[in-house]
């Protein structure tokens, strides 16, 4: 049985929350005592049925105010797959929560309300998946039992949503018409909307290929930490441990060692149950080498014939998260990559994007929160990285305030030189 | 089973979810020994703190677990568990810090509660224990499957000086990159099984053949019946005048203060059995035994905000 992560998108108003709470309470994941829990709330607040949305409402505030605010984390299995959903908000005010959200994700669901069609929302939602290449996306166009049931509500939902994908990065995108509230194709195929020949949406999340969504081709093996016992029963044992980023690495492999550029060959890779002949992402592993080698954290393993571009100079996209300052040019940051920690110069933002029309704002000179712009960074010291759309553990980079020491951006590279 | 054994039943280059979430957990554990300046791994013999420590095992093999362990003793211990505390400590060749409730108690750090439950005094005592020692960072074994509040925390949380959670200003975290910078005072509590559930460690316990305290398995004990929860009499439960004291087949879900946990009805005598018990079970591994969640809806976010675990 494999994993799946997932993350859905969409405002309460949605039906978000409904939806999560059917496929959570229809795949038997929900406990009685939590269904209990629920229903009680429920009548005190006078629900007329028992509200499957407050399943998912995690903090007071939440509850109280009936929003979501932040990333919340869901676990539900089937006998084909067991699935990690990050349920993310769909407000413009948190942004970056569903940038977070969807940074792991191999599948991301964005609601639509088939009564109002796709809004300024969907699209920001469906910009933002793109954005973070998130490889799969469902488009769940809600509350059918609204109209009718309409094929041709669906049919028109779907025309207008591909046309507007066309400009973006979405190369798998599947359309399911259901109702949360009723569970029309979320878990079993609806009889209401015998037009609609697709799969549930259950049955498409246990059976979405995503095996080859991860870089098998490109070998990167940051350094997180050096394994050297300089004990008696292991006096010469010298490991680099670390979680393969990309490609296949194998015993016997020769492999350069970034930044110092010299070779060596792979002697053998220890998992976490033993010796393995070889390492893909994404397994933990320590790897020891043929040569005793000067190595270190943040350091990095590639093959001398596919290396990742040294440099310090950094285009990327940015999301900016905190509320408290701006990104602006001149600034200093530190820069977390991979497991190579860096300081930062805020070179430029050529440009701010509209995350909803996709317009490049060129007069823009700085990021606030929630804000997407392309920057262009000079860093102390090289990093060693692809394009954010060949490898996403080597293309992202997070942005941390020297100061306050808080998380205050997300990067993803577009190209480096 | 090494993991391409395991890869090998999916085909091409697949990790099966354990194996993935190994992997995961393994770099969590990895990058709080790179990054922090002093970390302690939360200890206290419950089956989620056992996996977390053989996963810190395997993380550094062969070179020894880098951190000490810590153990908040509430003083309301089942003694089968702290035995095996001691020996798997022993064992390992850990160093063992315990920061004891009955001790604060003593010299006034905190007061007894009405009801007589350590629950929300083990806070300070922790809060004490990192002060003293100048942890930096401490692992626990929390999991987001089992609460509400807990499904809305970072891999990495950050506490302030008091030792406090505040939902509402969480570092975001993305990708596997985590910000482990703090000020002196400062710390980060890490939960390398976050994305782990309870079948996830039993399949895992089961699989990997970790050792667990006795009482996971089922075994007979002498029990009464208190607030709907079948209690084991012990030291720090007895029964009262109007329980009836029975002999049941049980076993424990949750190991946590004995005055609280409760047992339930199983037949399951090995891991493997545990793994379909728990497949099966309707009912969350807190709700069924969990005294310390049941007095309000916020109370572990409550809790939380505090410093606790």
């Amino acid at each position: 049985m494999d994993l799946l992560r997932l993350a859905t998108a969409g405002s309460v108003d949605d039906g978000k929350s409904t939806l999560i709470g059917r496929l959570l309470y229809d795949s038997k994941s929900v406990f009685t005592d939590q269904l209990e829990a629920v229903e009680a709330t429920s009548r005190a607040r006078g629900d007329e049925y028992t509200n499957l949305a407050l399943l998912t409402d995690g903090l007071r505030a939440e509850r109280e105010q009936g929003i979501t605010i932040d990333v919340a984390y869901r676990y539900f299995a089937t006998p084909r797959r067991t699935f990690i959903i990050a349920d993310t908000p769909g407000h413009v005010q948190y942004t970056r929560n569903m940038v977070t959200g969807a940074s792991t994700a191999d599948l991301a669901v964005v609601l639509v309300d088939a009564r109002k069609g796709l809004l300024e929302q969907s699209r920001r939602h469906a910009f933002l998946v793109s954005l973070l290449r998130v490889p799969h996306l469902v488009v769940a166009v809600n509350k059918m039992d609204l109209v009718g049931h309409s094929e041709s509500v669906f049919e028109q939902i779907r025309a207008e949503f591909t046309g507007f994908a066309a400009r973006l990065s979405l190369p798998d995108i599947t359309f399911i018409p259901i109702s949360a509230l009723h569970g029309d194709n979320v878990v079993a195929r609806s009889e209401a909307m015998p037009w609609y020949d697709g799969p549930s949406l259950l049955h498409h999340l246990e059976n979405v290929y995503i095996a080859s969504d991860r870089n098998m081709v490109d070998v990167r093996f940051p350094v997180q930490y050096v394994i050297r016992p300089q004990s008696s029963a292991y006096p010469d044992y010298r490991g680099y441990a670390g979680q393969v980023a990309g490609g296949v690495l194998k015993v016997g492999d020769e492999v350069v060692v970034l930044p110092s550029g010299f070779t060596s060959a792979v002697a053998g890779i220890d998992g976490p149950d033993g010796p393995v002949e070889e390492a893909f992402s994404p397994m933990s592993v320590t790897v020891r080498l043929e040569d005793d080698l000067d190595i270190s954290r943040g350091d990095m393993l590639a093959r001398p014939a596919n290396r990742p571009m040294t440099t310090q100079d950094v285009d990327a996209m940015v999301c900016w998260m905190d509320a408290a300052t701006t990104l602006a040019p001149g600034q200093k940051l530190s820069l977390l990559h991979t497991t190579r920690s860096v300081r930062a110069q805020v070179k430029a933002v050529p440009y701010r994007l509209d995350v909803t029309t996709g317009h490049r704002d060129e007069t823009a000179t700085s990021l606030s929160l929630n804000e997407i712009g392309r920057v262009r960074l000079r860093t102390t010291a090289p990093l060693f990285v692809d394009p954010y759309a060949r490898n996403r553990t080597t293309g992202g980079f997070v942005l941390i305030d020297e100061t306050s020491l808080a998380t205050v951006g997300a990067g993803m590279i577009t190209a480096a030189d | 089973m090494t993991p391409l054994d395991r890869a090998a039943g999916l085909g091409d280059y697949t990790l099966p979810q354990t194996a993935a979430l190994e992997a995961e957990s393994l770099f969590i554990i990895r990058e709080v020994a790179a990054q922090m300046r002093r970390p302690a791994l939360l200890f206290s013999g419950g089956k989620d703190s056992v996996v977390m420590l053989h996963l810190a095992v395997k993380a550094f093999w062969p070179a020894p677990v880098p951190f000490p362990v810590l153990h908040i003793d509430t003083g309301h211990n089942f003694t089968e568990v702290l035995a095996f505390r001691d020996e798997t400590v022993e064992q390992l060749g850990l160093q063992l810090i315990v920061a004891s409730v009955p001790e604060a108690l003593e010299r006034g750090l905190v007061a007894e509660e009405s009801g007589g439950s350590r629950n929300r005094i083990q806070t300070p005592v922790l809060l004490d224990a990192v002060e003293k020692y100048g942890f930096d960072a401490l692992f626990g074994g929390g999991r987001r499957d089992e609460e509400k509040a807990r499904a809305k925390e970072r891999v990495f949380s950050f506490r302030d000086e008091f030792g406090q959670w505040d939902p509402k200003n969480q570092r975001p975290e993305l990708w596997g990159l985590y910000n482990g910078r703090v000020h002196p005072g400062e710390s980060i509590r890490v939960f390398p099984l976050s994305n782990w559930t309870e079948l996830d460690i039993w399949s895992y316990i089961a699989a990997d053949e970790v050792d667990v305290p006795g009482l996971y398995f089922a075994h007979e004990r002498d029990v009464f019946e208190r607030d709907g929860m079948l209690m084991a009499v012990t030291e720090h439960s007895m029964p009262g005048p109007d329980h009836e004291v029975v002999r049941e087949r049980v076993r424990y879900r949750t190991i946590g203060d004995a005055t609280l946990t409760a047992a339930v009805r199983s037949a399951a005598a090995t891991a493997h059995e545990v793994v379909a018990e728990v497949a099966a079970s309707r009912v969350t591994e807190r709700g069924a035994t969990r005294g310390d969640d049941r007095f309000s809806e916020a109370a572990m976010e409550d809790r939380k905000r505090e410093g606790y675990f």
